[in-house]
């Protein structure tokens, strides 16, 4: 009997090694043999754990699971969903970066190769610099860490720096609230992302990477450990990756807890073991990076894509998504949602559908107040927007952003004061200090909302005006993108913003 | 701290702290492995990694100040680290904050005074289709509420 139990944090959040205990435990119990199987998430959160057996109708799902309902499950009296790719959030996906997330064991070479692994790497080794690059550009895949930068510019520029040394770079430091994409990856497909910054080294003739990994992450660190052990075990790393005569390899950086390293100029300086400040740019880091040579920054979701754009091509990819917008977006859902996970599908999915229909509304089954999307960053979005497709520019004309496309969801008991007041007061924490307008006016930030919040009407236009300082002002998005959160909940929200109501209400 | 600690030895420190010398960028693996060790960044290792990495002492703090993660003090027995960002905010997670900072008697990066359980500040954990959530230790704990998290704390101090 083959039975899968996700090892994703996710999963083992909610009780998952506890169920995998009582099932070994009690299958032991009744003489069954169990091949039990640690797989990454299938992103449906909601319902993990989420447990599979394998069975002559396809793996069938059930969930969530206790440790308590262990017997049931081997017994046949436990209800099952249906096979785990019927199940309607899962049925409706485009699964290009994530096709093996949750498939496969994501510590086994072999599953890897058996579903695809490891052709694009192939393919690529096959090619010169210039032609893995113009793979790249023709995908129109573009940067998933938050600022949409086409991928195939950045690697050319670095492709065409002289240097003695290159770098990739992945930006793994995840830090935006309601994201977890990068994570679930690294947990449940450590390979492809090693296949793509493989070919990343080959594109642009880069022999080291590294990846920054936030601290936050013990689990995705352990894994992607184990995984570039067997990686290089196997010459998929090392001087001579698959034989081609070429050398890549690569290792984990852990983080230390400051969101502003994953700006990329601060990750830079974090790694190189300075404080995490941000560099004024130029130079880019693609011309003069980690310690100062030419350097790819891409953020995880974009290195993990190149494997699936070289084994399919660039054309099949550029096929899905919208405008300027190509390819598939893994959307996360979360917040207080009814059916919240990871549904990677190509842009161009109006917010709404993701929200109430894909997302089923509200956990709490109230009405949904405002949404934030990509991050602390992020603009707060009433329902009034929710006909926004899913893209780049389509956000931007709607005075928000996809970022990282995290979804955050609020019922109506939400207030927009409190979140406003904890976006500038996440501001002044995090600011790495360098320039005036995010340090200092982010702290001001926090005072004007709470001279807001005792009644004082004239702070509002104080606050305004501050936001339009800090988004003119300073050096990167962390101080300059802080207003639109702020500026989008009072926008929208404005009867939320005044003297605090009475509790007794 | 006031006094050196006895149970900090520089030959202990050096032998952490040398796997990670011919790395490039050795101080955040150096000052993981001694946190890992002694659990906070003891003022004699910032002397060992400052005359190790040619750097002064000054530019050593400067590091480690920069950082949430690094401690210049010891913590409780288990660090509790409590999701504070908007998803969890979404879900309760700030009732949940202040409900546990209140039981404990202690604000954010308290200990409690059975020197049990350090609260701290986290912000987002990848998990915030699960949340309120928290990581125990390096446990991570999702879908928590008043009852489970008084659950866990008790465990914690038993
Ligand atoms: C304050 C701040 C935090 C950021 N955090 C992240 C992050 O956690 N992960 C990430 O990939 N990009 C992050 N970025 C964006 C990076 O600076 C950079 O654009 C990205 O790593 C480039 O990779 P991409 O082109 O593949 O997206 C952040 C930017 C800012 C200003
Ligand atoms: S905006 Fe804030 S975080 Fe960004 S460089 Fe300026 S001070 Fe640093
Ligand atoms: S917001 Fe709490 S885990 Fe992400």
């Amino acid at each position: 009997m083959k039975v899968y139990v996700p090892r994703d944090s996710a999963a083992k959040a909610v009780g998952a090694d506890a169920v995998a205990d009582a099932i070994l435990a009690e299958a032991a119990e009744r003489g069954i043999e169990i091949d039990l199987v640690r797989n990454g998430s299938r992103g449906m959160v909601w319902l993990e754990p989420l447990v599979e057996v394998e069975s002559e109708r396809g793996r069938l799902a059930y969930g969530p699971v206790t440790a308590d309902q262990a017997g049931g499950l081997l017994d046949g009296s436990l209800e099952s969903l249906g096979p785990v790719e019927h199940i309607p959030f899962f049925a409706r996906q485009t699964r290009l970066t994530f096709a093996r997330c949750g498939l496969t064991d994501p510590l086994s070479l072999a599953d890897y190769e058996a579903y695809g692994g490891l052709t694009g790497l192939r393919r690529a080794i096959a090619m010169t610099g210039e032609e893995i690059v113009q793979q790249v550009t023709e995908a129109g895949l573009r940067g998933r860490g938050g600022a949409g930068f086409p991928t195939g510019v950045k690697w050319k520029t670095v492709l065409e720096a002289h240097a003695d040394r290159k770098y990739v770079v992945c930006n793994a430091d995840e830090g935006d609230s309601g994201t977890f994409a990068d994570r679930m990856l690294m947990e449940g497909d450590p390979f492809t992302l090693i296949e793509g910054m493989a070919i990343a080294g080959l594109g642009v003739g880069a022999t080291q990477g590294y990846v920054y990994l936030r601290s936050e992450y013990p689990d995705a660190i352990a894994v992607m450990e184990e995984a570039i052990a067997i990686a290089r075990a196997n010459g998929l790393l090392g001087p001579d990756i698959l034989r081609s005569g070429r050398a890549f390899d690569m290792e984990v950086r852990v983080g230390a807890g400051a969101y502003v390293c994953g700006e990329e100029t601060s990750l830079l300086n974090s790694l190189e073991g300075k404080r995490g400040v941000v560099r004024t740019k130029p130079p880019l880091p693609a011309v003069e990076g980690l310690f100062g040579k030419p350097t790819i920054v891409n953020n995880v979701i974009s290195l993990a894509t190149i494997p699936v754009i070289f084994e399919k091509g660039a054309a099949h990819y550029a096929a899905f998504g919208l405008g300027r917008s190509k390819g598939t977006m893994p959307i996360q859902i979360a917040g207080n949602v009814k059916h919240g996970g990871l549904f990677e599908t190509a842009f161009g999915m109006p917010l709404g559908e993701l929200v109430n229909e894909v997302g089923g509304g509200t956990a709490s089954g109230r009405p949904v107040k405002a949404v934030q999307v990509g991050g602390p960053l992020g603009a707060y979005l009433p329902p009034e927007q929710f006909d926004t497709p899913f893209g780049y520019e389509e956000f931007d004309g709607q005075g928000g952003l996809i970022g990282h496309a995290g979804i955050v969801v609020f019922d109506d008991t939400a207030d927009m004061q409190v979140m406003a007041r904890f976006a500038m007061e996440f501001c002044a924490i995090e600011s790495c200090g360098k320039c005036t307008p995010c340090r200092i006016g982010a702290v001001r930030g926090v005072e004007t909302i709470d001279r807001i919040g005792q009644g004082d009407a004239s702070a509002i236009d104080l606050l305004s005006d501050l936001c339009e300082t800090m988004k003119d002002g300073s050096l990167c998005a962390l101080g300059g993108f802080i207003p639109y959160p702020v500026m989008s909940a009072l926008t929208h929200f404005p009867d939320d913003f005044g003297a605090r109501k009475e509790v007794a209400e | 701290m006031q006094h050196p600690n006895p149970a900090i030895d520089l030959e202990d420190i050096g032998a952490l702290i040398a796997p990670h010398i011919e790395r490039e960028g050795p101080m955040l693996p150096m000052l993981h492995a001694v946190q890992a060790a002694y659990g906070f960044i003891p003022r004699e290792a910032v002397g060992v990694i400052a005359e190790t990495l040619n750097q002064t002492k000054a530019e050593v703090h400067g590091v480690i100040s920069f950082y949430q993660d690094f401690r210049d003090a010891p913590a409780g027995r288990h660090v509790v680290k409590i999701c504070r960002a908007e998803a969890c905010q979404a879900v309760g997670g700030s009732a949940l904050a202040d409900a546990t900072l209140g039981n404990l008697g202690v604000d954010w990066g308290g200990t409690s005074t059975d020197g049990k359980v350090t609260v701290e500040p986290v912000y987002c954990l990848g998990l915030c289709a699960c949340g309120p959530a928290a990581m125990v230790d390096e446990q991570v704990v999702g879908r928590l509420d008043e009852e489970r998290m008084t659950a866990l704390l008790r465990e914690l101090r038993t």
